[in-house]
């Protein structure tokens, strides 16, 4: 690669969540595959933990913004910031300047990095225009549009664009699509009965459409629904939608063994 | 009211445990949510109307002082009588005066969710005054003394084989051989029944979806046009209302109602909405003698002027609930006091306080699905989230919850030891999980688990694989090898 | 009471830290008021008057409102006629004690039984004047007076509306102001009715039944005045 063309690659920071790091970091590597195909240099700062969402959302407002704070600084210098998940990526982008506001030092910090983060799948149709992706996945499969993606961050036709490039993957749509899975972070341990009847009726759902593969781009969503269709002794496998782009067949679905 | 807001988790396990309730709740989905969606499809100017009618309500409560003298000056010109109430006591006391004035036996009531609010059924029951409510959901649950599930399809909760067995109950002196297999049938039989009540009571007792500063109007919309019988044919009409009803023309009624109907049942328009600005006049055939509005506070004014204020928006069209993902799982009585859903999730903690109601804002999934619907575009997790942060300062939230949040939070300030443990732990638990790849138990993790397996990491962390990555130069490494 | 309305028109005003006469504020209620600014009307009923008498009959049908056309007064009362022996009505009617109807040549239908006054429990079918018709929605406007008895357009079970194509407007808006021109700025009839098709309800299983205490049946007999007919 000449000197000229590494200046022009852009600059991407990976906010990789906490997730993904911790779970399954096929999904980051996926996502890193993706985003060099498609020409970006990538790094991944060591400083990032997670994106202050379970403290947000719980009402510990000190320790979310200490978190913030530490996540902005983190990703100071890149052209992009990009999550693989649209929950965390509404939180930087959404919420760190409602929840930084009255921070003088900080504000326009906040506000300049909600300006470059994406998340992942709508960066890579919306920003670097990339319309297909080499890959195959012979599959029927149905997609979840997770809520913070879908609702805060207007993902809808993006994953549905390039998933329609992947060879052999045939996409069947979910009823009630615009229903939560019933994961909310800690609202799924804290009222556990409401949370199975939520996901409970969504796995019903893709039991529905017959696909053989449910895709999603948060792997929280992912997590609950796979849980359960495990639960219910369901043959779908649950995949987050990047690995499917990134044509990794290789890893085993989520929450599936070596051994099957 | 009372309140079983409290024993919000209770009540919500046992509401996912009643087959009649779930089967009733499908009808929620089945019945609104398309509805409203092609209704709103259908008018181009949907999306300005909404931001619209959030508009006139936000110039409202900023001069609502002065919108509401207005409005009283009309009213007291046009003969009416407005009566200021600051608790739910003092109205449920003045509605009562105004009954005994009357000399009422009967009062036949239509839909009003501030009556449910003040109680006002069981004050005059205790007093010697029969309330007949007059909407047919209403009657049914009244029939049930059971309260409303929702605000505007009080009795969804219940299937038609229940209401059947209620009618037989309660209307005895009607045949028993009967047929009431068809809806129909017992929308006829309740019309039969009510009609004499109607012209039997003393007073009709109303809500107020609207009241107008411009003419002193009060605005009821209905389907069903109980509320106009109850209104104009006995010789008292009591209008019972809260402070933030008021806007200030007919201009302006008109946006909001422009998205009230689609947005509650996907109607373009309600089938009766009817203004009523006073007692009968001069060479009037019909109408009451005597017109009154209660307006009520309650707390409202406590509202205004805090991150709570964007909710006095609300003009209960019921789209937030009929969206709502847990509404749909538990239904309305589980939220414990009158107003269910995410709206009720923000109002029942400004109203009854959040020592009680403190659960309702924390059921949530953020989906966002309601502020997404809300006709007056309020942003209802943003105000869910306000009241965990005032729960939060005022250590009310559940200790483990807090503890366990201390800890997260410890680790997450503090990325060279988060990643340490984070290591750790998850090569720990990848060792364990690796074979079937999830767990269907763990210890401390008993809430997932319970209902669904916990997928396993896959080993390493994302962190530990990439420093690898560096450290090798180039290459992916096997994630979870 | 007294006392309570100072306290709770404090009690907003401190919340809104605001006094009654703090600057503007009076002038920007009276100012609202006065405007009567429209926010934004649907095009939908933008229209030439033949098209926006169509749309009418168009939006009423849709809510299961009929609609009968008829060339001129006179032919009212026949159409009375016809619409109650097509539902198998009785042949009788209460009418609002207005002229315009009581003048009407009820006399060429010696079948009909016409009585005019307030309704009571026993009618089956009314017949009242419209004051306008809101073509955007389908819906009737109905005013209250000493010639039009709120009653008729909600205790019988069968609702006969006489409308005129002139009176026929785009938006609510418009019906609003031919209100006010009538009435006074600021005034109102007692009571003003928007009746966009009979009674309904959806309180059994959110399944629609027609006729739960008003109307079961709501008709139109649409006069054509403006000489297209």
């Amino acid at each position: 690669m000449s000197q000229d063309s590494a200046a022009q690659e852009p600059k991407v920071g990976l906010f990789v969540t906490c997730l993904v790091d911790l779970f399954r970091p096929s999904v980051g590597f996926a996502a890193v595959k993706l985003l060099e195909d498609a020409g970006c240099r990538v790094e991944v700062p060591r400083a990032q933990t997670c994106c202050g969402q379970p403290a947000y959302n719980s009402g510990d407002r000190r320790d979310a913004a200490a978190i913030a704070r530490q996540t902005i600084a983190a990703f100071e210098g890149f052209d992009h910031v990009v999550a693989p998940s649209g929950s965390c990526a509404a939180m930087i982008k959404e919420h760190y300047p409602a929840l930084l506001k009255d921070d003088p030092d900080w504000q326009g910090r906040a506000e300049r990095l909600s300006a470059r983060v994406h998340e992942l799948v709508s960066f890579l149709a919306d920003v670097l225009k990339v319309d297909s992706v080499a890959a195959a996945f012979p599959a029927r499969a149905t997609y979840h549009d997770s809520c913070s993606g879908l609702r805060e961050l207007k993902i809808r036709a993006q994953p549905r664009r390039l998933l329609a490039s992947v060879e052999g993957l045939e996409l069947a749509e979910l009823p009630e699509g615009e229903a939560c899975c019933g994961f909310g972070g800690t609202f799924c341990v804290k009222y556990p009965e409401i949370s199975n009847e939520m996901v409970s009726a969504k796995v019903a759902n893709i039991e529905s459409t017959e696909a053989e593969l449910l895709l999603a781009g948060d792997l929280g969503c992912l997590m609950n629904m796979s849980g359960k269709l495990k639960r219910n002794g369901s043959k779908v496998q649950a995949r987050h939608v990047a690995e499917v782009l990134a044509g990794d067949r290789d890893t085993p679905a989520i929450g599936e063994g070596r051994e099957g | 009211m009372q309140s079983t807001s409290h024993a919000f988790p209770d009540n919500a396990r046992a509401a996912v445990k009643n087959p009649q309730l779930k089967k009733a709740l499908n009808h929620v989905k089945a019945g609104f949510i398309d509805k409203r969606a092609k209704a709103a499809a259908k008018l181009p100017e949907f999306e300005d109307l909404r931001d619209a009618a959030r508009d006139i309500k936000n110039h409202t409560l900023a001069h609502l002082d002065l919108y509401l003298e207005a409005y009283e000056a009309r009213i007291t010109e046009q003969g009416g009588h407005v009566h200021w109430c600051g608790t739910a006591a003092e109205a449920r006391d003045k509605i009562l005066e105004i009954c005994r004035a009357a000399g009422a036996k009967t009062v036949t009531k239509g839909k009003s969710m501030i009556a449910e609010e003040i109680a006002l059924n069981d004050h005059l029951e205790a007093n010697g005054i029969e309330p007949i409510e007059t909407d047919l959901g209403e009657y049914i649950i009244q029939l049930r003394k059971e309260p409303p599930s929702h605000i505007i399809a009080p009795a969804v909760h219940l299937t038609k084989d229940q209401i059947e067995a209620d009618f037989r109950d309660h209307h005895d002196h009607l045949p028993a051989e009967r047929n009431l297999e068809e809806p129909a049938a017992l929308v006829a039989e309740a019309r039969g029944i009510l009609r004499e009540r109607y012209v039997q009571a003393d007073v009709g007792i109303t809500g107020a979806n609207f009241l107008i500063a411009e003419n002193g109007a009060s605005v009821i919309v209905t389907n069903e046009g109980n509320g106009d019988l109850t209104q104009t044919l006995p010789k008292v009409h009591i209008v019972v209302a809260s402070l933030e009803k008021v806007v200030p023309t007919l201009e302006d009624v008109s946006v909001i109602l422009r998205v009230l109907a689609r947005s509650a049942t996907g109607q373009e328009f309600s089938s009766y909405t009817t203004f009523s600005t006073g007692p009968r006049r001069a060479g009037d055939l019909d109408g009451p003698e005597e017109y009154h509005v209660v307006l009520l506070d309650n707390g409202r004014s406590g509202m205004l002027g805090t991150e709570y204020q964007d909710a006095l928006r609300c003009i209960r069209c019921g789209a937030c609930m009929n969206h709502c993902p847990v509404y749909h799982a538990i239904g309305g009585h589980a939220y414990g006091w009158v107003y269910p859903g995410p709206i009720g999730a923000v109002l029942t903690p400004s109203l009854i306080g959040v020592e009680e109601a403190g659960h309702l804002p924390n059921a949530s999934s953020f989906c966002g699905r309601c502020e997404a619907v809300c006709p007056m575009r309020i942003p209802l997790p943003k105000m869910m989230r306000h009241w965990r942060e005032r729960e939060f300062e005022r250590h009310l939230t559940p200790l483990p919850l807090r503890a366990g949040l201390g800890v997260w939070a410890f680790f997450a300030r503090r990325p060279a030891l988060y990643h340490l443990f984070a290591g750790l732990k998850t090569r720990a638990l990848g060792a364990l999980g690796r074979r079937r790849g999830r767990f269907r138990k763990l210890p401390l993790a008993g809430g997932w688990t319970a209902h669904r397996d916990l997928p396993a990491p896959q080993g390493p962390t994302f962190q530990q694989l990439w420093a690898e990555r560096k450290r090798d130069g180039q290459g992916r490494p096997a994630a979870s090898a | 009471m007294t006392d309570r309305r100072a306290e709770i028109l404090g009690r907003l005003r401190r919340s809104l830290k605001a006094v009654a006469e703090t600057p503007g504020r009076g002038e920007a209620v009276q100012a609202r008021i006065g405007a009567k600014a429209r926010g934004p009307v649907p095009a939908r009923s933008d229209l030439p008057r033949r098209e926006m008498v169509t749309l009418f009959v168009e939006q009423a049908e849709a809510v299961a409102t009929s609609v009968a056309r008829v060339a001129g007064d006179g032919e009212v009362p026949q159409a009375v006629a016809d619409y109650l022996k097509g539902q198998n009505l009785p042949a009788e009617v209460r009418i609002s004690p207005d002229p315009a109807l009581e003048g009407l040549a009820w006399s060429e239908q010696p079948l009909l039984k016409v009585e005019s006054g307030r309704a009571r429990l026993e009618d089956a079918t009314s017949v009242t004047a419209a004051l306008a018709g809101v073509a955007e929605t389908g819906t009737l406007m109905l005013a209250s007076g000493p010639t039009a008895p709120t009653t008729l357009n909600f205790l019988p079970e069968n609702h006969i509306v006489v409308l005129r194509a002139s009176q026929v407007v785009g938006p609510y808006e418009d019906a609003w102001d031919r209100l006010r021109a009538a009435e006074g700025e600021g005034q109102l009839p007692r009571t003003v009715n928007f009746i966009t098709g009979p009674s309904r309800t959806g309180d059994i299983e959110q399944t629609i039944q027609m006729g739960a205490h008003g109307p079961r049946r709501l008709h139109v007999i649409l006069v054509e005045d403006e000489g297209q007919a």
